[in-house]
């Protein structure tokens, strides 16, 4: 099994972010599962989201306390919430970010955790450019597909477009395909630097 | 069609493959989603043929289900939490009137203190009101279960609140196979109502009924119920011919055979349930678990047959008698009379604290090894609590117990699991 934990605020596409999610991992024919948990439920209140990946029936619903990947939308939500709680050791975190990690003051962290591949990527800036309003979800997804690997970018775009119409579908899957193409590039230096 | 789809739409749509006639509606968390995709659906008339009535509060909408149904449409509604406490008088007579109305509840927790999450307490408070309960395990089961609903409520002349677990099962997104409209219209005959409320042939419907007859009409309500006892395997035997899989029935047991330790829920919890099952079983631990689906009726027998042979079982709760401890677990200790099977309650899960594999395992593992208490609330914060009692006993104004709580906590809802 393979668990997503998206951390964001109420307003930013949390929860359609783990359902677009689940979406794609269907569409390849997986088993997926996505779910909200809602703090007070009101615009900017802190709200996560999760997903499951498997190939068999998901049975289990608890909350997702260890995940594989995390995405966060909301860096202001860095020193308010344990976000990295639970996070595995061979993990991934993304962060909707025009900083590095560095920048972002998380050096101590990852330096603790040295198997997590960390990477940032302008969510917001992308979605303002591409979509016209700075919602991060849907470029964060086409991040996740490129940093993680474990679900196609075709795969995004088609949950994209399977959750919105038209020229909001559209746009949103130019702003998924900017964060992938970016997410590509920097795990390639990544790599090519270990 | 296997679609990847959240349970509230999965379940609008398994609703609107039945074909009701009459929709009220009234939101509320976590329902809301349920009546807005079935107006959706009325709008775009890919529902023709009914009415969706947008009521003033829950009362007036189950009020409304009422009147449609006693003219012989097929009604439907959905509630949840406070709306369900507020409708209470019209749930006892749709059930005293004998009317077929079929109602969704997305469970959440009761207030004070006010809270918008998942558990049971809602449906649980109306377990005696004469209505037919189910509750669905998965969201595939929630739209199965929606299905039979209207063939069982109809047959026997009966309403049947099916129970889907709020949030858990309502906002998640998963594969739900939902079936064709040729395939459901042959499982769900048009409605033939026993009583209609008809200016050519007129009947009183709700007179007045004295000593004289009250115990008998009531007597009828228990005897209809007995009967779904019957009915409820066979729809879910037909139904499993009809549409190729398996769902419903009085309860569902799951390595029970060789279980020396049986453990009793219902609802999506037993998802976790059986997972920690198959973990524990793994390490060695004789133990197996039972969904129960049917509520009400009470599948005493069934559920004696089922788990009678174990040595201790152990009842997963989401609601709570104040004063006594478990709901459920009365009625299994009842079922399991003379049996001398130890019963242990756990409360698990209120006003939606996320019921982990890891606290079950650890609960199941010391009722294996008859370590547990009678009683046992899974996750209790004993800190918390000796802090508040502390406060209890030595300040006469010691103030709102639940605000006391959440100062020392800190905010509403911002821990994980």
């Amino acid at each position: 099994m393979f668990q997503v934990r998206i951390h964001g605020r109420g307003g930013q596409g949390v929860v359609s972010a783990a359902e677009m999610l689940s979406i794609a991992g269907f569409l390849e024919g997986r088993h997926t599962q996505a779910f909200p948990s809602f703090g007070s439920e009101r615009m900017g209140a802190p709200v996560m989201a999760f997903c499951r990946f498997d190939d068999k029936e998901i049975r289990l619903r608890e909350p997702v306390m260890a995940p594989d990947a995390l995405i966060i939308q909301d860096t202001t939500l860095l020193h308010q919430v344990n976000l990295f709680e639970g996070v595995c050791d061979a993990g991934y975190v993304l962060i909707n970010s025009t900083r590095t990690p560095s920048e972002l003051g998380l050096d101590d962290f990852f330096a603790s955790r040295p198997g997590i591949r960390v990477l940032t990527v302008p969510a917001s800036q992308l979605a303002l450019e591409h979509v016209g309003r700075p919602l991060p979800n849907a470029a964060l997804l086409g991040g996740f597909a490129a940093l993680t690997g474990i679900i196609r970018f075709d795969s995004v775009a088609a949950a994209i477009a399977e959750k919105f119409s038209g020229r909001i579908a559209s746009s949103n899957v130019a702003a998924a395909k900017a964060a992938y193409e970016i997410a590509v590039t920097a795990t390639r230096e990544a790599s090519a630097a270990c | 069609m296997l679609k990847q789809i959240e349970g509230s739409r999965a379940v609008a749509e398994a609703v609107a493959l039945c074909r009701p006639e009459v929709i009220c509606a009234y939101p509320i968390t976590p329902q809301t989603h349920i009546v807005e995709n079935l107006g959706q659906l009325v709008k775009t008339g890919e529902l023709s043929n009914c009415e969706f009535i947008n009521v003033e509060s829950e009362f007036a909408a189950l009020s409304v289900a009422i009147g449609a149904s006693a003219t012989g449409a097929r009604a439907y509604t959905a509630t949840a939490s406070q709306g369900l406490l507020f409708m209470a008088e019209a749930v006892y007579n749709a059930s005293g009137l004998g009317l077929p109305i079929v109602m969704t509840i997305g469970n959440r927790a009761i207030g004070a203190p006010i809270n918008i999450w998942n558990d049971q307490q809602d449906s649980m408070s109306m377990r005696d009101a004469g209505w037919i309960q189910l509750y669905a395990e998965t969201n595939q089961e929630a739209v199965d279960l929606h299905i039979q609903a209207v063939r069982l409520a109809e047959e026997l002349s009966v309403p049947v609140m099916v129970c889907v677990d709020g949030f858990i099962l309502t906002h998640a997104y998963e594969r739900v196979d939902l079936p064709s409209q040729e395939q459901v219209d042959a499982f769900v005959p048009a409605y033939e109502p026993r009583q209609v409320l008809d200016p050519a042939e007129p009947v009183t419907i709700g007179a007045m009924v004295g000593p004289e007859a009250f115990t008998e009409v009531r007597y009828l309500a228990h005897y209809r119920q007995m009967q779904a006892l019957w009915l409820i395997p066979e729809l879910a035997e037909e139904f499993e011919q009809h549409f190729g899989r398996a769902a419903g029935g009085l309860l569902r047991p799951y390595h029970t055979e060789a279980a020396e330790t049986l453990v009793v829920a219902l609802g999506s919890v037993n998802g976790t349930i059986k997972d920690v099952v198959d973990q524990l079983n793994d390490e060695g631990v004789a133990i197996g678990c039972v969904s129960i689906t049917s509520f009400r009726p009470f599948p005493a027998r069934k559920l004696r047959e089922t788990i009678g042979h174990a040595r201790r079982v152990v009842v997963i709760e989401k609601s709570l008698a104040v004063g006594i401890g478990g709901i459920v677990s009365t009625d299994v200790r009842m079922a399991l009379a003379g049996a001398g099977i130890p019963v242990f309650t756990v409360i698990a899960g209120l006003g939606g604290r996320a019921i982990t594999q890891a606290s079950l395992h650890d609960v199941l593992t010391k009722a294996h090894h008859d370590a547990l208490q009678r009683l046992t609330f899974l996750d209790l914060r004993h800190d918390v609590i000796h802090r508040e009692i502390e406060r209890l006993e030595t300040q006469r104004r010691s103030g709102p117990v639940a605000e006391n709580i959440l100062r020392e906590l800190g905010s509403v809802a911002d821990h994980i699991g």
